[in-house]
């Protein structure tokens, strides 16, 4: 538990970093990172494939996406990045007030925590789950991933010559 | 909820609440369409971990695992899609302000 302590500690300094950090192509790459540390926690967690999945495309593919948008678009110049945290920290000041303040409602309410779980599964195999008890699934996933294709070719379309 | 599966369960509670909240305070304090999306993906992780955490809890690792792959998927084509937008508008606007996003009709 506390090696898995220390990989979570890392996970939120790496997302600090993220969210915190002035340049977008840092930015991207502390994404990068939190997958990576996300990726090991879920290999302690005995979620191998899941694992595999979400380095390879997670910390892999979508790192190339983020970086590929950053270098086609113009990046903020240091002044206009100054003034933007600047802007951004006096709009949310208010923020950790109200996180507290919402834990502590949470707090106040208690929320009972019985949550019963099914019984543990007979089935053990991802591949027996994906394939045969969850097909729903790869159907919605076949049809979401041809409408981002359909989506992708509408955005890049050339435009009508006249 | 037994006291075993809670005893594993709410350290990793902790902390996912806080990846969410990191991610929440992104897409919010933000006005760079990039930075906004690079909160989604932390809030998406948040969920992701949040299985992983629950099917290791409660012995429903394959489900789990099933649900996670998924999720991936989805978060892949949302993301290539939502870039494309992004470059659309940047090319449009010249800027990735969200607050050239009013100028907008239709």
């Amino acid at each position: 538990m506390t090696v898995n302590l220390i990989i979570l500690v890392c996970l939120i300094l790496a997302s600090l970093w993220t969210v915190m950090t002035r340049s977008l192509l840092r930015s991207a790459l502390g994404l990068a990172l939190t997958s990576i540390v996300l990726t090991i926690l879920m290999f302690r967690l005995n979620s191998p494939l899941a694992a595999v999945f979400e380095l390879s495309v997670c910390s892999g593919l979508i790192s190339v996406l983020f970086i590929s948008t950053i270098s086609l678009t113009e990046p903020m110049s240091r002044q206009e990045t100054l003034k933007h945290m600047k802007a951004r920290m006096t709009r949310f000041w208010y923020l950790p007030l109200v996180i507290a303040g919402a834990g502590a409602a949470l707090s106040l309410i208690k929320i009972p925590l019985d949550f019963r779980f099914a019984p543990r599964e007979t089935i053990h195999d991802v591949r027996q789950i994906l394939w045969q008890v969850r097909q729903l699934d790869l159907i919605g996933q076949i049809i979401i991933l041809l409408s981002g294709v359909f989506g992708v070719t509408i955005l890049f379309r050339e435009g009508r010559k006249k | 909820m037994s006291f075993d599966v809670l005893h594993i369960f709410w350290p990793f509670g902790v902390f996912i609440a806080m990846l969410f909240i990191i991610g929440l305070y992104c897409v919010l304090a933000t006005l760079n369409l990039v930075r906004a999306l690079i909160g989604l993906e932390l809030l998406i992780k948040a969920v992701t971990l949040l299985l992983v955490v629950v099917g290791f809890a409660g012995g429903h690792l394959a489900l789990t695992q099933a649900l996670v792959i998924t999720l991936i998927v989805i978060e892949v084509v949302v993301m290539t899609v939502s870039m494309g937008i992004v470059l659309g508008i940047h090319r449009h606007n010249n800027s990735l302000d969200v607050r050239g996003l009013k100028n907008i009709k239709g």
